[in-house]
C-alpha cells in the first residue's frame, strides 16, 4: 500500500512526488529511445498529475493489482498510456525493465491501453467511454459498501463527445462523491490547438452540479490540495480541471508545436534526456 | 379518415397472434433472477415501463438506476456496475442501443466480455412508428461484434427461460425483447431454451423452415397448413444468432428438399445470412429461400398492416414454401 507520510511535513511530501513525477518522465523518455516517437507530450503534461495520484492518493496494492478494495484510476485517454505503464513500473505493478518494449508488435505495453495488462481498469482510446465507466464503477462500489473511490483522467479534447456530458449528469444525479475526475486541459488535440472551442470548462462543470477546481496540472502543490479538498464526502462528484502544459519538463517538447504525436531525431533525444535531468524540478 | 377495417399505428396493437398471452415476461422473469442473484441491477434509459422492467423497479428499487435518455451512458455505466461485480440488465429499444451506443457495447463491454445484458424492445416491425423505432437491422450489427451472445426469443415461455438462463451466462449478452402482451407459444413444461442450441420443433422431409423470434409462431403455423396439404415441413427454432448452432442446420438441410428462413428482420446479415454462411461453409446445396424485411426503411402504421405488407405472416411463408418446391408459381417479391 501507498505509504503515508506525516502531515506536518508537506514541503518533504512534494519534494519526494517531484522525484517521483521526474522519475516517470525518465521512463516515458527512456520508452521512446529506439522508436523516436509517441505520445510524449501527453505523456510528460500528466506526469505530476500521476505522480501525485499514485503516490500520494491511490490506495492500492501492488502485489494484487486487482485487490477487491483497491481505489480505481481509470485512464480514458488510452493513448496516453505512455505515461500509465511509467507510473505502473515505477508503482511495482509492472517490470520497469518491460518498458522498454513500449508500443512494440506482441507487447501487452500498447500504444494504447487495453485492460488485458495488470494495473489497467478499463480500455480507454476510443474517446468518450471513460467518464461513464468510472460512474458505474463508483455506483456499483457504492451499492458494494465498498470504501473504493473512483479516477478518471479525461482529456479537453473528450469534452467534444456528447457521452461525456451523458456521463456528467448521471454522476451529478447519482450523487456519487467518491467519483473525481481529473480533465487534462493541454489544449491540444489530433488535429492541433483545440479546433472546437471547449471553454469555459470549470463553468461547465459547475453547471452540471461538479464540484469543481481548476488548478495549474503540473504544480503538486496545488494538485496535493485539489486532491485533499476532493475528499469531501458531500454527495457531489469532484472535477479538478487541470491546466498542464505538454512535454512539461522538457523544452525541446514543450516547443514542439504543441504537437498531437512527437517525433524526436536522435540528437532530439539525447537533448531532451539532458535537458530533463538538468531541470530543477 | 379512418376508412372501415383499416387499422392505424397506435403501438397497442403488436400481438398478431390468437394464442393465449402472457404480460411482461421479462419483468417477472427478472424479479425471480433478483431474488436469487442479489447481484443483478436494472439500469434503462428512460423506457422502464415501455421495456417491461417495472416489475424489478417495484420489487428491488434500491437495485434499479434509471439513467435518462443517454444510450451510450446506459452501456458504459453498465460496463462500469460489471466491473465490480454486478449483473447489469440495461434496457432500451433495439435501435437506440444498437445504433447509438455500438461503440460503447463493442468496446466497453464485449472487448473485455463485460457480464452486461441488454435488453432490447420492439425488434423489427413490432412498432408501427416507423424508421426511428424499428429495429430492423439489430441483428446484423450485433452478430458482427466478438465475444457478444446474440439471442431473439420466440414468446413468453422462451423470454422467462432466456432471462435466467443469461443471467447464468458469465458475459456480455444482447437479447430481442417482446414487451407487454406476449403470446405463449410454447409450453413451458415441455419447453428448454438452451443458450447457444436450436430447437427442432417438428420434423418434415419436404420443407424445412428455420425461423427465430416471433417468426417461430408463424412458421409454426404456416407448418400446419403446410401439412395439410400433404407438404412435410420441418421447423427448426435458432433463438441464438450467436453463438450459431450450425449443427442443427447442417442436419435439417440435409433432410429436407428446400429451405426456408424466417426472420423479423431485414434479409441481410441476420439469421438467413448465417444459415447461407453454413450451407456454404459445409458445402451443402440445398435451396434457400430468406423471408424477412426488405433493404429499405419502413414505413409506419399498424403491425398487422407492415407485417402483412413485408411477408411477416404465415400466409407468406406458406406461399413461399410451395413457390420453392414448385407446386405454385414464385410468389411477388
Amino acid at each position: 500500500m501507498t505509504p503515508k507520510p506525516p502531515m506536518n511535513d508537506a514541503a518533504a511530501e512534494i519534494a519526494r512526488l517531484k522525484a517521483k513525477a521526474k522519475n516517470l518522465r525518465r521512463h516515458m523518455l527512456s520508452m521512446i529511445e529506439g522508436q523516436g516517437q509517441g505520445y510524449i507530450g501527453q505523456g510528460l503534461g500528466i506526469a505530476d498529475i500521476l505522480a501525485a495520484l499514485y503516490f500520494h492518493e491511490l490506495r492500492y496494492d501492488p502485489a494484487r493489482p486487482d485487490w477487491e478494495d483497491r481505489d480505481r484510476f481509470i485512464l480514458s485517454t488510452g493513448h496516453y498510456s505512455i505515461a500509465l505503464w511509467a507510473a505502473l513500473a515505477e508503482a511495482g505493478i509492472l517490470p520497469i525493465d518491460e518498458l522498454s518494449s513500449y508500443g512494440a508488435d506482441g507487447s501487452r505495453l500498447e500504444m494504447s491501453a487495453l485492460d488485458s495488462t495488470p494495473g489497467v481498469e478499463v480500455i480507454g482510446g476510443s474517446l468518450g467511454q471513460g467518464l461513464g465507466q468510472g460512474v458505474g464503477m463508483a455506483l456499483g462500489l457504492r451499492l458494494a459498501k465498498r470504501g473504493s473511490r473512483v479516477f478518471v483522467e479525461l482529456s479537453d479534447g473528450e469534452l467534444q463527445e456528447g457521452a461525456t456530458w451523458e456521463a456528467a449528469m448521471a454522476g451529478s444525479h447519482f450523487q456519487l462523491d467518491s467519483l473525481v475526475a481529473i480533465i487534462d486541459c493541454n489544449g491540444i488535440q489530433a488535429d492541433g490547438p483545440m479546433v472546437l472551442a471547449v471553454e469555459p470548462v470549470a463553468e461547465k462543470w459547475k453547471a452540471f452540479g461538479w464540484d469543481t477546481q481548476e488548478i495549474d496540472g503540473n504544480d503538486l502543490a496545488a494538485i496535493l490540495e485539489a486532491l485533499r479538498v476532493a475528499r469531501a464526502t458531500n454527495r457531489r462528484p469532484k472535477a479538478i480541471v487541470a491546466r498542464t502544459v505538454p512535454g512539461r519538463g522538457v523544452p525541446l517538447i514543450e516547443g514542439k508545436e504543441r504537437a498531437h504525436f512527437v517525433r524526436l531525431e536522435r540528437g532530439e533525444w539525447d537533448q531532451s534526456m539532458r535537458q530533463l535531468e538538468s531541470a530543477h524540478d | 379518415m379512418i376508412k372501415p377495417g383499416q387499422t392505424v399505428a397506435t403501438g397497442e396493437n403488436e400481438a398478431a397472434s390468437k394464442r393465449p398471452t402472457l404480460d411482461a415476461p421479462f419483468g417477472k422473469a427478472l424479479v425471480e433472477v433478483g431474488r436469487r442473484r442479489t447481484n443483478v441491477v436494472g439500469l434503462t434509459a428512460d423506457l422502464g415501463k415501455y421495456t417491461d422492467i417495472h416489475p424489478f423497479r417495484d420489487a428491488f428499487p434500491e437495485r434499479y438506476f434509471n439513467v435518462g435518455m443517454a444510450e451510450q451512458n446506459l452501456i458504459a455505466m453498465a460496463a462500469g456496475l460489471a466491473r465490480t461485480g454486478f449483473i447489469p440488465f440495461c434496457t432500451t429499444y433495439c435501435v437506440f442501443a444498437t445504433r447509438r451506443a455500438y461503440d460503447f457495447i463493442a468496446i466497453a463491454c464485449a472487448h473485455s466480455r463485460m457480464n452486461v445484458k441488454i435488453i432490447a424492445g420492439l425488434p423489427g416491425l413490432t412498432t408501427g412508428y416507423g424508421a426511428t423505432h424499428q429495429g430492423i437491422e439489430d441483428l446484423a450489427l450485433m452478430r458482427a461484434i466478438p465475444n457478444l451472445t446474440v439471442v431473439d426469443p420466440c414468446d413468453a415461455t422462451e423470454i422467462t427461460q432466456t432471462t435466467h438462463a443469461i443471467a447464468d451466462h458469465d458475459g456480455p449478452v444482447y437479447m430481442r425483447l417482446l414487451r407487454g402482451a406476449v403470446p405463449v407459444v410454447f409450453d413451458p413444461a415441455a419447453h428448454r431454451f438452451v443458450l447457444g442450441k436450436g430447437a427442432p420443433l417438428r420434423t418434415g422431409s419436404d420443407v424445412g423452415i428455420v425461423s427465430t423470434g416471433l417468426m417461430t409462431e408463424r412458421a409454426l403455423d404456416a407448418a400446419a397448413v403446410l401439412e395439410k396439404e400433404g407438404i412435410h415441413t420441418a421447423v427448426l427454432h435458432i433463438p441464438t444468432i450467436k453463438p450459431f448452432d450450425q449443427e442443427a442446420v447442417c442436419e435439417l438441410a440435409s433432410s429436407v428438399e428446400t429451405l426456408l428462413t424466417a426472420e423479423n428482420h431485414v434479409v441481410t446479415g441476420g439469421l438467413g445470412t448465417a444459415v447461407a454462411d453454413t450451407l456454404v461453409a459445409h458445402r451443402i446445396n440445398t435451396p434457400l429461400m430468406k423471408i424477412g424485411i426488405p433493404d429499405r426503411f419502413i414505413e409506419c402504421g399498424s403491425t398487422q398492416y407492415l407485417q402483412a405488407k413485408y411477408g411477416l405472416l404465415s400466409d407468406h411463408l406458406v406461399a413461399t414454401a410451395k413457390a420453392q418446391l414448385g407446386v405454385t408459381p414464385a410468389a411477388p417479391p
